[in-house]
């Protein structure tokens, strides 16, 4: 079994590795890459613990192979927050306390950032569709939701301030 | 997960060529085949991306005014395409109950097709939509009806090295619609222990003139009922009609008992889902009479 050599860009970065053909996007990201945010919770795409964006689209990066990462485009939650300073999202977690053990958080975040990037303003119902692939066994869904509902308002108040004064 | 082998060709007849090795598994979302692979109940000495192929992904327009839908293409490509959304909404909402948002952005219709679940969530509609897919293989090309792809749960009628590589849906008629609804015990990310999709064709004066009726989920594969399309033809789809719709569809139902749901529930309800997907295809079929 030949190993294969991989040129892709995540977070923003060129990347290239080598990986065995059967080898999934989320062997790669933890382990040669080092990018240990995204989790394996089960394996086989119900949990949504491994959640990246590939090519700007959400999915679950243990059902994408890595060979097929070539020339694409990932997003993970280690590109979430800006130099130091966390994502309105992950501001409004910490303030609603909308985690407990935090095994489920960075794949929520990243869906919940797909979300708003998509739909500004979604309604609850919407949100709750939306994470419907996100599982989280400690909180029940109350408090993610919440504060996926106050980073959109948040998100949507900068961005009509920052239309009304132009930088 | 153990592939000795990965290729992404660049056309259809080097994929096909790469088909051709024995057990060589074509990939197009891997929803279904990564899942297998890593339970170990499907090995892959080879697996051969489809997703690179041109032509392969997206939706274009068929000469007779269908649509021709890739087999790459991700069942959210599908709700955005407005008009494919508007002529087959039955079908395009089949595709876009499977799984979550992670798992449509990358599954696929000929990938639910051709892992043959009895419950897959997109087969009924296009059953009743009269879809037809392309298949090519070692020996050629051929066309064949999607209701023929799947023979049994997990099995279908392809030879060896052959993949599905498009599914065309004919024109929508000025006055037919469709619809696709589902039971589930959960509210998301659950398995239908119902399916029912309906297409409708509605006369100016509101009776129906044409009518198919697909159920999945209550059989070894999703399976068209005749009786139940001609139930409602020439009716107006009054109770009388819609209780022999029902009955129709509760005969041909012949499900299995598990923990999901009971055969004599499911039976039962494939008679109330069949109804009510017959009743917003009808609502359709004459609303887009009236536009």
């Amino acid at each position: 079994m030949s190993r294969l050599h991989v040129t892709t860009t995540v977070n923003g970065d060129a990347q290239e590795f080598l990986c065995d053909p059967g080898a999934t996007l989320l062997d790669v990201l933890r382990g040669p890459l080092g990018l240990t945010g995204s989790k394996e919770g089960c394996g086989s795409g119900d949990c949504g613990a491994c959640t990246v964006t590939l090519d700007g689209a959400m999915v679950c990066s243990c059902l994408v192979l890595a060979a097929e990462a070539e020339g694409r485009r990932i997003t993970t939650i280690e590109g979430m927050a800006e130099g130091g300073e966390l994502h309105p999202l992950q501001q409004q977690f910490l303030k609603f306390g909308a985690l407990q053990c935090g095994f489920c958080t960075p794949g929520v975040l990243v869906a919940a950032k797909a979300l708003l990037d998509h739909n500004p303003d979604p309604t609850e119902s919407e949100a709750r569709y939306w994470l419907a692939g996100n599982l989280c066994r400690c909180t029940g869904y109350d408090k993610i939701i919440r504060a996926v509902m106050a980073a959109a308002a948040e998100l949507r108040q900068d961005q009509s301030s920052k239309e009304r004064s132009p930088a | 997960m153990t592939t000795a082998q990965f290729h992404s060709p660049a056309s259809l007849a080097d994929a096909v060529a790469l088909l051709s090795d024995l057990g060589a598994r074509p990939l197009a979302g891997g929803t279904d085949l990564i899942v297998q692979m890593r339970a170990g109940r499907a090995a892959a000495p080879a697996i051969v991306d489809l997703k690179r192929i041109p032509g392969l992904s997206g939706v274009r327009r068929s000469a007779e005014g269908g649509f021709i839908i890739g087999a790459a293409t991700p069942c959210t490509a599908l709700k955005a395409d407005a008009a494919l959304a508007a002529a087959w909404p039955g079908v395009v909402e089949g595709a876009n109950l499977i799984g979550s948002v992670q798992v449509r952005n990358r599954a696929t219709l000929a990938g639910n097709l051709c892992n043959a679940s009895p419950a897959a969530d997109s087969v009924p509609a296009l059953i009743t939509a009269g879809a037809r897919c392309k298949v090519v293989g070692p020996a050629g090309e051929r066309e064949m009806a999607v209701a023929d792809i799947p023979v049994g749960p997990g099995r279908t009628s392809l030879a060896p090295g052959e993949v599905v590589s498009e599914i065309v849906l004919p024109a929508q008629s000025a006055s037919g619609a469709d619809a696709y609804l589902r039971l589930t015990p959960r509210t998301e990310m659950d398995i239908a222990i119902v399916g029912a999709g309906a297409w409708i064709e509605l006369a100016a004066d509101g009776s129906c003139t044409a009518a198919q009726v697909a159920l999945g989920a209550v059989a070894p594969t999703a399976r068209l009922v005749e009786a139940a399309g001609a139930a409602l033809v020439g009716t107006r789809l009054d109770e009388a009609a819609l209780a022999a719709l029902s009955a129709a569809c509760q005969a041909a139902a012949e499900p299995i008992d598990d923990k999901r749901g009971s055969a004599a529930y499911r039976i039962a309800m494939a008679g109330v889902l069949a109804r009510r997907a017959v009743l917003k295809a009808a609502e359709r079929a004459a609303a887009r009479k009236k536009a």
